[in-house]
This record gives structure tokens, C-alpha cells and sequence, in this order.
């Protein structure tokens, strides 16, 4: 579906007409990223992650498909499997580098785009399919995260997921046959890592699948906007071709800078020197913490510390955790205000940038030890989360008063790029 | 409905987490937690200079072939370097020739299989072998060095926070236990056979300082071999075995970011040539 002055894909080559006809495969594409799709024209760079987030996917595939050219999946050989890549393949170590600091990139602008769902309301209806299918997507990566990080078999990977899977094993009666199950084993070995790898391999296809459905969702009631006020007629929107996809073209050039910047000049920074010891069973290390992304969850899952009655703190943390993410699949009817925008809510602005540090705080935490403070800092950071989507959000909803918001997109745009007088107030939101 | 679960589900989570908060608030202000040996005593790493910090900086082969030279009459008699080839050792500037030659002089001899009978023996490395492991295997290992297993060197330096810094400050770091760590920890004396070293984990180290005396290397190109030099030399050694693609990494990321400043650049007046006219007033 679309707008009714989407352009209409008419091609002009009898080639081109030929295919067309037995398979219109240029017409999806036409109609779903070029010029038959219409799209805000306000929309501002916070709109460019999506793109960005789909690219990082092709990236992590790329190198990924290359480097099991090269792996062994086996817990003797797959740490130096890793190391000859490294050393011996032709720009392996490239592709490993691109891949460790890939999966970092691609949830960097995951996050973005997430947080400016967030903000500008992007789960609100129509969208909530689009937003669904995007925590479907969140949560795959993870997962295939997870997986990929206990490939290499060092030091991280092999306790990380001794410790991941241990949080099954904090389910009553059944958690430890569903750990054991889950590795393969009593402990993480050659059958853990041999299901990671074919999981890992995957998940990223799978990704692309929900991807498409999410794009799809997308089109049904076209993209939102920073103003969070509906289409309403073609002067509002411009084609994605070539408008956004000249935007996003800029976009990704900056995306790249910035990764290339650390994937050539600090390819380690983001990893774990731990992770560079082979996975010895015997030898704990000091702290076990996962990779920079998870850091928040984690927080919550050490946060709770105190039983409660007879649930143990460990089950609350695990539940707690799953909780963290699943309460955002209820989060378009939790907030329940007509207005979509932040920029139009003053109250639930002021309460989002209090999340914005909470987040950044439970990320701090859950990189450090745990020790006090840390721990006491990240059960009030953790608290503050649950108010905040639970509590909080649905009050606000409820009780805010919206500023007044602009008649149509095209008289927001005017209002930035027309003459600053009269001008503005007298162009009709037709 | 939904709102009232949430409602209650969020009360619940906020609610137990302060709860948890004020049980460890309150242990925290009755019992404050009391810093451990290593918290007090452990030291980060020195600063150290090396030709190779910084985006543009490059390994000094020099430097290199000293500290392999070090690593070959020291380290090597416990430590193994398995991710390494005599091969690789062409990178330190050594001709086919020389490293040939090191590989027929290494002290140990790669395991092989006798030709004839059959039978578990050694013969000569040749460049195309990795170095061979001082060890049979990790009990031997255990057995000959009071019951610590040496490390795999090849990647230590990116195995270490700030490695190469690690590497050499671990070197030069061993002392005498503090009279002020004693005085403060009694029970937290070095153990027989340990060696105190602020720069190691958890301060006692099974390794012996490896380095002891000024001249114990006679390097070839004329540097005085004190002690701190060839703790740099084979710091810098161990950077080139964990990253010997160091180089080419920053290459071709210099190469990289030129375009991609050029492209993005190109990429950012196209955008602005296409909107120029929906950026204005119709």
C-alpha cells in the first residue's frame, strides 16, 4: 500500500518491461526504497539508523559468511583457528577485526534507532507491528550476539556462556535439565560451541527475514516523522529516491568514517583483553562481564540481590532481565497519548532524558565489578527503568498537557526554512 | 488491564530493587566493605614509550630483532609462542636465509615421528614450523616451574589491559614486599617460592624475575643491554607476536579514511544539491 500519488514504476526499456511482466522484482524494489515510496520530508537524521542498521546486518554477513571460511568449530582448534586467521589469511585479520567491531556498530545504531522510536513515538498506532517486529529483530541479535561471542573460545567466551546459560538454571525444577540440554553438556564444550556456530551462522538470515517483514509493516502506514503529525496530502512527502536516499547515502559515509576509524586505529577497545586467553575451564576470571551492549541488562540481572520470600535473587534478576526487554512489546499501549512527538510532550521529554542517563548508568554498571557501589547505584538505575515504562510513562500519558502541534508537516518544514514573518502563518495546511 | 499489570509489575521490580538498595545501603554504612591487598596494592601499568604508539606509529625492526633476541635466551626456556612461525620472523627484517638458520639453531627441537620405526621423536624446525613448545604438555610444564603453568606468549600483549605497558612494567616491577602491605595485610605475606610484583593481579607472581643483571643479553647492533632496555625490546617484541599486522592495519586504515572523507564529502553535496529546492519556502 502507499499513497495515492506514489509514483508509478514505468519502465522504459523493453528489457526492463520484459522482466516486469514475468517477475516484478524491480517494481518491489521501485515501490519499497525508491521513488514509489513517499516519505516525510521532514524527516531528520535520527531517521537514517534504519538504513545504517541494515547495512551493519550486510556487513556482519559479509565478513561472517568469510570468516567460517576459516573457523573450525571445534573447542581444540577453534581458538587457533581464529589466530591463523588473523595472521595467515589474506586480510583475515581485517575481516575479524570488521566483524568483533561490526556486531558493536550494528547495535550502536540499533540503539539509536530504538531510542528514537522512542522519543518520537514511532510505536504508536498505526505502527505498532513495525515496532513489534523491530523487538523481534532486537532480540534475535542478541542472541546470534551472544552466540557469535563464544566462537573465538577464549577466556570471556567460554565463561560468558557457562554464565548466560547458568541463568536457566536459576528456573525452579526444571532449570537445570534445560541448561544442560541448552549446552549440550554439563558444562560449555565441543557440543555448545558446535550449536552456537550452526545457530550463530543462522540467525543473521533469519534477522533478515523479520527485517523484511518490518519494512513491510513499515509501508502499510508509511514512515513517521519527527512531528509525529500524519500525511496528510503529496506536498508533505517527497520520493525516498532520490531524496532520502541521497540523505542516507551521507549518513552512511559518516557511519563508516566512524567505524573504519575503529576498526583500523583501536580494533580492541571494545573487546576484552580476557578474550584473548584460550578458554581454560579451570581458571575463572577476576570479573565476567559480556560485551559493552549487554551492559545494561546485566546491571539488572545483578541488581537484585535480596530473596524474596522464597524466590531466590537470582530468579528475580533472570526474570527481571527478560522483563526489562519484553515490557517493551506492551509499550504501545502503556503510553497512551495521542501525541506521538516528544518535542510536543514537555513533561514526557523531561522524563525520557532522565531514562537517557539511567541507561547510560545501568551500562556503566554493569561493566564494573560487582562491588558496592556499583551494585547500589544499579538497583536504584534499575528501579527508575521499571517505574519508567510501568509507571511512570502511562501517568504521563495521562495527565500531560501537549503543546499545541503544527497543522501539517509542510507547515513545521516552512517554519524552519520559510521566511521568518508572516509568510509562515499564512500558508494553508491544505 | 495492561496498564494495571504493568502498574504492578513495575511497582514490584521498583519496589524489591529498593528494598535490595536499602539492605546494602545499610550493610554498606554498618560493615563498609574493606579494600583488599590487591585493591590497595596493585599498581596500573608504567608509562612507557615505544616507536609504535600512536595512529602513525611503526614497529622499529631493530627494536624487534633485540627483543626477540631476549625472548630466544630468555623467555623461551619456560614460555612457548605457538601462534608464531620462524616464517613470521622475515617481518623483523631477517632474510630466508637467517631465519633458515634460526630455525636449525633453535634449542628445542619440533616433535616428529621417526621415519623409520615409527617412534615418537624430534628433528631440526625448519621456517615453516611454528615454535616449538618448551613443554610436552601442561603437566610437565607444572612440574619444572613450582607448579605454575608459563604462559602462552604470542598474544600476551593484547591478552593484558594496556599489554605492552604490562609486559615491560611486569619485568622491571619486582621488589621487596612494602613494609606498609605487611603492616596492613599480616596474613598477606609473599609465599614461599612466590615473587612479590605490584604489577601482577594478585601481587605474587610464580616467575622469577627474568631479567636480573645489565649485559645478560649481548645484543649485535651496539645497544647497551640494561635491564629496562630489554624489557622495552621484548615488550615491543611480544606487541609484534600479538599484532603482526599492525602496520598493514593502519595502512590501509589511513587509505581508508581518505576515501571515505572524500566520498562522504561528495556524498554530502549531492544531498544538499537534491533538497536545495524543498529546503525553502515553496
Amino acid at each position: 500500500m502507499s499513497f495515492p500519488w506514489a509514483e508509478h514504476y514505468a519502465p522504459k526499456h523493453p528489457l526492463m518491461q520484459w522482466v516486469d511482466e514475468k517477475l516484478p522484482l524491480p517494481r518491489l524494489v521501485y515501490n519499497a526504497i525508491g521513488a514509489g515510496y513517499p516519505v516525510p520530508r521532514n524527516l531528520n537524521y535520527f531517521w537514517n539508523f534504519g538504513v545504517l542498521a541494515g547495512v551493519a546486518l550486510v556487513i556482519q554477513i559479509v565478513t561472517g559468511v568469510i570468516m567460517a571460511m576459516h573457523y573450525g568449530a571445534n573447542d581444540l582448534v577453534a581458538f587457533s583457528t581464529v589466530e591463523q586467521t588473523m595472521r595467515d589469511v589474506n586480510a583475515g585479520w581485517l575481516m575479524r577485526y570488521a566483524h568483533a567491531n561490526g556486531a558493536s556498530f550494528f547495535f550502536i545504531v540499533v540503539y539509536l534507532h530504538i531510542f528514537r522510536g522512542l522519543f518520537f513515538g514511532s510505536y504508536k498506532a498505526p505502527r505498532e507491528m513495525v515496532w513489534l517486529l523491530g523487538l523481534v529483530i532486537f532480540l534475535l541479535m542478541m542472541a546470534t550476539a551472544f552466540m557469535g561471542y563464544v566462537l573465538p573460545w577464549g577466556q570471556m567466551s567460554y565463561w560468558g556462556a557457562k554464565v548466560i546459560t547458568g541463568l536457566f538454571g536459576a528456573i525452579p525444577v526444571v532449570g537445570e535439565p534445560i541448561q544442560t540440554w541448552l549446552l549440550g553438556g554439563f558444562a560449555p564444550g565441543n557440543a555448545s560451541l558446535n550449536r552456537f556456530f550452526s545457530l550463530h551462522f543462522l540467525l543473521p538470515f533469519v534477522i533478515a527475514g523479520v527485517i523484511i517483514l518490518h519494512i513491510w509493516a513499515l509501508h502499510i502506514p508509511g514512515s513517521s516523522n519527527p512531528t509525529g503529525v500524519e500525511v496528510q496530502g503529496p506536498q508533505d512527502t517527497v520520493p525516498f529516491h532520490p531524496y532520502y536516499t541521497a540523505k542516507d547515502g551521507f549518513g552512511l559515509g559518516v557511519f563508516l568514517i566512524c567505524f573504519a576509524t575503529m576498526l583500523f586505529f583501536a580494533p580492541n577497545f571494545l573487546g576484552h583483553p580476557d578474550n584473548y586467553i584460550e578458554a581454560n575451564p579451570l581458571s575463572t576470571p577476576a570479573h565476567i562481564v559480556p560485551e559493552w551492549y549487554f551492559w545494561p541488562f546485566y546491571a539488572i540481572l545483578r541488581a537484585f540481590t535480596v530473596d524474596f520470600f522464597f524466590v531466590p535473587a537470582k530468579l528475580l534478576g533472570v526474570l527481571a532481565m527478560f522483563a526489562s526487554i519484553l515490557l517493551l512489546f506492551f509499550l504501545p499501549w502503556l503510553d497512551t497519548s495521542p501525541v506521538r512527538s516528544g518535542h510536543y510532550r514537555p513533561v514526557f521529554k523531561k522524563f525520557f532524558i532522565i531514562l537517557l542517563i539511567d541507561v547510560a548508568i545501568l551500562g556503566y554498571c554493569g561493566g564494573a565489578p560487582a562491588e558496592e557501589p556499583y551494585v547500589m547505584i544499579s538497583q536504584i538505575a534499575a528501579a527508575y527503568y521499571f517505574a519508567h515504562f510501568l509507571i511512570v510513562l502511562p501517568l504521563i500519558s495521562r495527565f500531560e498537557k501537549p503543546l499545541p502541534l503544527p497543522g501539517s508537516i509542510t507547515e513545521s518544514v516552512l517554519a524552519k526554512y520559510g521566511k521568518a514573518d508572516g509568510e509562515i502563518a499564512a500558508v494553508p495546511a491544505e | 488491564m495492561v496498564r494495571i499489570g504493568a502498574f504492578l509489575v513495575g511497582l514490584f521490580f521498583a519496589g524489591w530493587l529498593f528494598v535490595s538498595f536499602l539492605v546494602g545501603a545499610y550493610s554498606y554504612v554498618t560493615e563498609p566493605p574493606a579494600k583488599t591487598v590487591e585493591q590497595a596494592f596493585h599498581l596500573p601499568p608504567k608509562h612507557v614509550a615505544f616507536s609504535f604508539d600512536g595512529p602513525f606509529g611503526k614497529y622499529d625492526k631493530q627494536q624487534l630483532q633485540r627483543g626477540f633476541q631476549v625472548f630466544k635466551e630468555v623467555c623461551s626456556a619456560c614460555h612457548s609462542l605457538k601462534f608464531v612461525a620462524f616464517r613470521d620472523l622475515e617481518a623483523l627484517g631477517y632474510n630466508e636465509a637467517e631465519v633458515k638458520a634460526i630455525a636449525k639453531q633453535w634449542a628445542i627441537k619440533t616433535p616428529s615421528v621417526d621415519p623409520a620405526t615409527g617412534e615418537a621423536s624430534t628433528r631440526e624446525p625448519v621456517p615453516a614450523d611454528y615454535f616449538p613448545k618448551p613443554f610436552a604438555n601442561n603437566v610437565a610444564a607444572a612440574a619444572a616451574n613450582n607448579n605454575a603453568i608459563p604462559p602462552d606468549l604470542s598474544l600476551m600483549t593484547k591478552a593484558r589491559h594496556h599489554g605492552t605497558a604490562y609486559v615491560y612494567s611486569l619485568i622491571t616491577g619486582y621488589q621487596n614486599q612494602p613494609a606498609a602491605l605487611l603492616k596492613q595485610f599480616p596474613d598477606a605475606k609473599t609465599p614461599e617460592g612466590l615473587h612479590y610484583n605490584p604489577y601482577f593481579a594478585n601481587l605474587n607472581l610464580a616467575m622469577a624475575p627474568p631479567l636480573t643483571a645489565d649485559g645478560q643479553v649481548t645484543y649485535g647492533d651496539g645497544t647497551k643491554p640494561t635491564v629496562d632496555q630489554m624489557a622495552q625490546d621484548v615488550a615491543a617484541f611480544l606487541t609484534w607476536t600479538a599484532e603482526p599486522k599492525l602496520e598493514n592495519r593502519r595502512k590501509a586504515g589511513l587509505a581508508t579514511l581518505l576515501f571515505l572523507l572524500i566520498a562522504t564529502g561528495l556524498a554530502y553535496m549531492s544531498y544538499q544539491n537534491i533538497w536545495a529546492d524543498k529546503k525553502k519556502a515553496a
